[in-house]
């Protein structure tokens, strides 16, 4: 199971306030998938452009098909511009 | 594939720039210096209200004007749905883009553009600029941070409701959203802490500075094509945001990058592209625009002004148990100022427990703030800078020592969520407290003031193309723009990858028909991703040298090794053949299966956290609040420095930028909502007498994700120098400055009180 | 609107040209000369981007009227090479990575060599002050000031 962080403000506005999940996922993509079936509405917030991922550490800026491990750390988090 | 173990011939050597001798003739050719035949120039009416509604906008005596070739308004520019859209490197809102380039029914600073002409010449364009008539309805307004989230502060936008609060609002405001992050409990570290600093701070807004301005020249050709040459962070940025705004397609529109005078993230923006492609369009002629250094402050950049409160406690052992911040980010006329960054980054050096921050992004009757130098960082470090300082003196402790002992380190959670992979903040620590500068006596009126900073870095999309030429020679394209020297260390890694003479790579920053797409020149990006599509589409030119090989030599492709620019046999086995070199090799491509050319495109993973630590001694003369600058020191840790000339430079800027912040640097706002400072002369830039030397230390902790360990640069050296700076100023006074900038008047104001 | 007629001797040369009463130098030089290399900041002599020697004196030519220069010895950034060779200025100025986005350069390097045939063993503190004029917001002057001093040391040497 990956451990899962979502913002506060995502948790608020689809999860009763919770933010962080045990979720069962191979990669990004069926991440967001199971995310939004436990949150309908949810998978596609998270695919919008101004979230960015951390996989154990790791930023990516548009995920997809990114791996996820057994007991992987995901944080959604604000996208990152750069100057 | 790595290089760590390889002897490195050309990274990590100061070469020349390919571009060098271009720039210090005077031939390199920048965003106002194209001159097309038929010309016209091209100027924009700008706004002298902070606030109101255009009743009506009436262009007939100035269309009247002979020498007039073509006037727009906002009623020229497409209606933009107001919703985030895709766009290069981030969500934009084209609405409200496009109202900022052109304003539509309502002006919300002084400076907004209002209507354009195209004309024959400067002053037939400026006659007609004071021909049109605007008549305006006057609006109250607000300029002020903390102002405007106040119930009773005239509203900008009835559209805006504040996001992020529970529950949701009626009422439209000027808070366009609240963010909080972090984990734990601050209360409860606090409860523990034997001391607990609390304060507030501000910053004020403070412009990017590049020297040259804004420059475009568009060319909207009869076969319906958009030809622009402009200097910009980003050729595809502006190709994307000039087809958005004006309804048209990708591929319609062509982008030249002229070279480009300084950017730090205020050219990651449009301003007059599209404006002067509707001029072009309607006048049948090529249209320049050139921006004069007032429209640049009244209209472009700068960064948020800031009102901030941060907390923290620690007990007596120095170790810290709460921490929280809050911020409040002026974003300008329309959203999007970078508090979100300014949240993430703000407590980013320290190991923490219970961490809180906040942030509110906050709309004001100013310019749209644009991008600048890690962009939100530096303030938020300034305010928890500030703090960890006023904590170390409380405590009796060093500070640097007093960071060494909070110090992040690979595998602490930052406290935006995750954990922080390999990074070299520690080093940085150590390496300033080894450094000589740091125990250097001080005299009276002396202080000497350190600061960290932090940095993401990122990586995003690059393409780039490697091509060999029948002599062996080598032509690089990029698709970014090379603002500080860019091309150098590129072509320093494909010369390094291929095993050719640095000399015999050429390298083009090529325009957008011309090589595939890559994000703007910013985030620290381009040594580190566009580095890496260059390093890979280099070994894939390497690849093929290898299989030529093997078919010159009928071998397998095993069998040849790639070494010094010659392709040898890999071991005796392989067979006894005099070594090919690159030369020998592209001079029979023909017969070996055609051109040898490299590519790649790539969405480049794993860039590497940035840190700095910084030390800055100041001395105040106490009658005239003068700030005098005695030494800096900059520390960094860059991963691998691929031309530490460069790298030093940035550091060095990066530096002189963030004591401009601190010292002088600030927009001046009149009662009447107008900009009282738009020139080099009142907004008061650091120039060469206001400075010393600046002592640099490039520490290479190297980030296991690029082939040779580059984390990127250019953005960590502007946080830590507001801190750095005030926490001097503070000690020499014997008085906590917590508002910059520190200009005579407020020290002298701060030693009087 | 008459336009003057100027002859002016730029970079050695004599050229002729009409121009505006309202057009600066810098105008002049850019548009009707197409000596691109000075470099326009500010317009208000805050900058130094367009730093040229008018008649031996280093100058704003922002500041400049065209219409004024008739029988003025102008030199350029153009006019600083001579033929293949660089002046030393510009070639340590390579050497040592002082220009990142090279826009404030061509200012800098007139201004420098302005100040080394005056003065050619200037203390750090007065190139600084020589060069107060001239901004730059990349380099942060460390590299620039290193520069000159290298330089005019060697050329004293030399
Ligand atoms: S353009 Fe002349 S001083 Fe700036
Ligand atoms: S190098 Fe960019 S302004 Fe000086």
């Amino acid at each position: 199971m990956a451990q899962v962080v979502l913002s506060n403000e995502l948790g608020r506005q689809f999860a009763g306030g919770q933010t962080h999940f045990d979720v069962d996922a191979v990669n990004v993509r069926k991440l967001i998938g199971a995310l939004d079936e436990m949150f309908p509405g949810l998978g596609a917030e998270l695919q919008s452009d101004g979230i960015a991922i951390a996989i154990d550490g790791e930023i990516f800026s548009d995920p997809f098909l990114e791996a996820i491990a057994d007991n992987s750390e995901v944080y959604f988090l604000p996208a990152i511009k750069g100057g | 594939m790595g290089y760590e173990d390889k002897e490195l011939k050309w990274v990590g050597t100061r070469q020349i720039r390919p571009d060098g001798v271009d720039k210090v003739t005077g031939r390199a050719n920048f965003g106002a210096d194209l001159n097309l035949p038929g010309m016209l120039t091209g100027k924009i009416l700008r706004s002298p209200h902070p606030h109101a509604k255009i009743v009506s906008i009436n262009t007939d005596k100035a269309a009247a004007l002979p020498g007039v070739k073509a006037i727009v308004t906002g009623a020229d520019m497409p209606e933009m749905p107001s919703e985030m859209a895709q766009a290069g490197e981030g969500a934009v809102n084209f609405r409200y883009l496009s109202n900022n380039i052109m304003a539509h029914d309502k002006v919300l600073y002084d400076g907004h553009p209002v209507a354009a002409v195209a004309a024959i010449s400067d002053a037939v364009a400026n006659e007609a600029l004071s021909l049109i008539e605007v008549e305006y309805e006057v609006l109250p307004h607000v300029i002020d941070v903390e102002e405007s989230m106040k119930p009773d502060a005239p509203v900008l936008h009835d559209t805006i409701f504040t996001a992020g609060v529970e529950p949701k609002p009626e009422k439209p405001s000027n808070v366009v959203m609240r963010v909080q992050m972090g984990f734990g409990d601050p209360d409860a570290g606090y409860e523990k802490s034997d001391v607990v600093i609390e304060r507030n701070y501000t910053t004020q807004p403070v412009h990017q500075g590049y020297i040259e301005p804004h420059a475009a020249v568009v060319e909207w050709t009869e076969n319906d094509e958009c030809r622009i040459w402009c200097s910009s962070q980003g050729q595809f940025m502006v190709r994307t945001f000039t087809a958005k705004l004006l309804d048209l397609e990708l591929a319609q529109v062509r982008v030249t990058p002229a070279e480009i005078g300084g950017g730090f993230g205020g050219k990651t923006t449009i301003y007059l592209e599209p404006v002067a492609a509707l001029l072009s369009r309607k006048s049948h002629r090529p249209v320049r625009m050139v921006m004069s250094r007032d429209e640049v402050f009244r209209a472009t950049g700068p960064t948020s002004g800031t009102a901030m409160r941060v907390k923290i406690g620690a007990t007596r052992d120095g170790k810290i148990q709460g921490a929280e911040a809050e911020l409040k980010y002026q974003a300008g006329a329309y959203p999007g100022s970078p508090v979100a960054p300014g949240c993430m980054t703000a407590f980013a050096p320290y190991a923490l427990e219970n961490v809180k921050t906040v942030g509110y992004d906050v709309v004001v009757n100013r310019p749209l703030s644009a991008s600048y130098r890690a962009p939100g960082a530096p303030m938020a470090s300034f305010a928890v800078e500030s703090a960890i300082d006023e904590l170390a003196q409380e405590l009796g402790m060093d500070p640097i020592d007093l960071r060494l002992k909070n110090a992040a380190k690979e595998g602490t959670q930052a406290p935006y969520g995750p954990k922080f992979k390999s990074i070299g903040y520690i080093e940085t620590l150590e390496a300033a407290k080894a450094h000589p500068n740091y125990n250097i006596p001080l005299g009276p009126n002396q202080g000497r003031g350190v600061a960290s900073g932090f940095w993401f870095n990122i990586g995003m999309q690059s393409s780039a193309t490697v091509n060999v030429a029948e002599d062996g020679t080598v032509c690089v394209i990029s698709g970014n723009p090379d603002i500080g020297g860019s091309r150098a260390s590129l072509a320093m890694m494909a010369a390094e990858v291929l095993g050719v003479d640095y000399n015999k790579v050429k390298i083009i920053v090529g325009d957008t028909a011309s090589i595939g797409y890559n994000d703007v020149t910013g985030g620290s990006r381009v040594t580190f991703a566009t580095g890496m599509a260059i390093i890979q589409a280099a070994e894939d030119v390497v690849q093929q040298l290898r299989e030529r090989a093997a078919m010159t030599w009928d071998i397998g492709v095993d069998a040849v090794v790639w070494e010094d620019g010659f392709a040898r046999p890999a071991s005796a086995n392989a067979g006894d053949f005099k070594p090919l070199s690159l030369a020998d090799i592209a001079a029979k491509a023909g017969r070996t299966g055609g051109p040898i050319n490299g590519k790649a495109a790539i969405n480049a993973r794993g860039a590497g956290a940035g840190f700095g630590t910084h030390i800055c001694d100041v001395e105040v003369d106490p009658d005239t609040g003068h700030v005098t600058v005695l030494r800096y020191t900059a520390v960094q840790d860059a991963g691998k420095a691929i031309h530490p000339g460069y790298v030093e430079g940035q550091m060095q800027g990066g530096v002189a930028q963030g004591v401009g912040w601190a010292l002088n640097e600030e927009y001046i706002y009149g009662e009447d909502g107008r900009l009282q400072n738009p020139g080099f002369l009142d907004y008061r830039m650091p120039v060469a007498s206001d400075l010393p030397m600046i002592d640099t230390v490039i520490v290479e902790v190297p980030n296991p994700a690029h082939p040779f360990g580059v984390r990127g640069v250019g953005e960590v050296p502007i946080v830590p120098p507001l801190g750095a700076t005030a926490n001097a100023v503070s000690h020499a006074i014997g008085k906590r400055m917590t508002d910059l900038p520190l200009s005579p008047p407020a020290i002298v104001s701060a030693l009087d009180s | 609107m008459a336009k003057f007629h100027v002859t002016a001797t730029v970079n050695g040369e004599e050229v002729e040209y009409l121009c505006d009463p309202q057009q600066t130098m810098l105008d002049v030089l850019r548009d009707e000369l197409n000596l691109t290399g000075t470099k326009e900041g500010c317009s208000s002599g805050d900058c130094g981007a367009c730093s040229v020697i008018l008649d031996g004196r280093l100058v704003c030519s922002c500041l400049a009227l065209g219409a004024e220069l008739d029988g003025a010895k102008i030199e350029t950034i153009e006019g600083m090479a001579e033929g293949d060779e660089l002046h030393p200025l510009q070639q340590k100025f390579l050497e040592e990575a002082a220009l990142q986005c090279g826009f404030c350069t061509p200012g800098f390097l007139v201004a420098a060599k302005n100040l080394l045939e005056r003065n050619p063993d200037p203390t750090e503190t007065e190139v600084r002050y020589w060069l107060a004029g001239n901004l730059c917001r990349c380099t942060g002057y460390d590299k620039i000031i290193r520069s000159v001093l290298d330089v005019a040391a060697e050329m004293r040497g030399s």
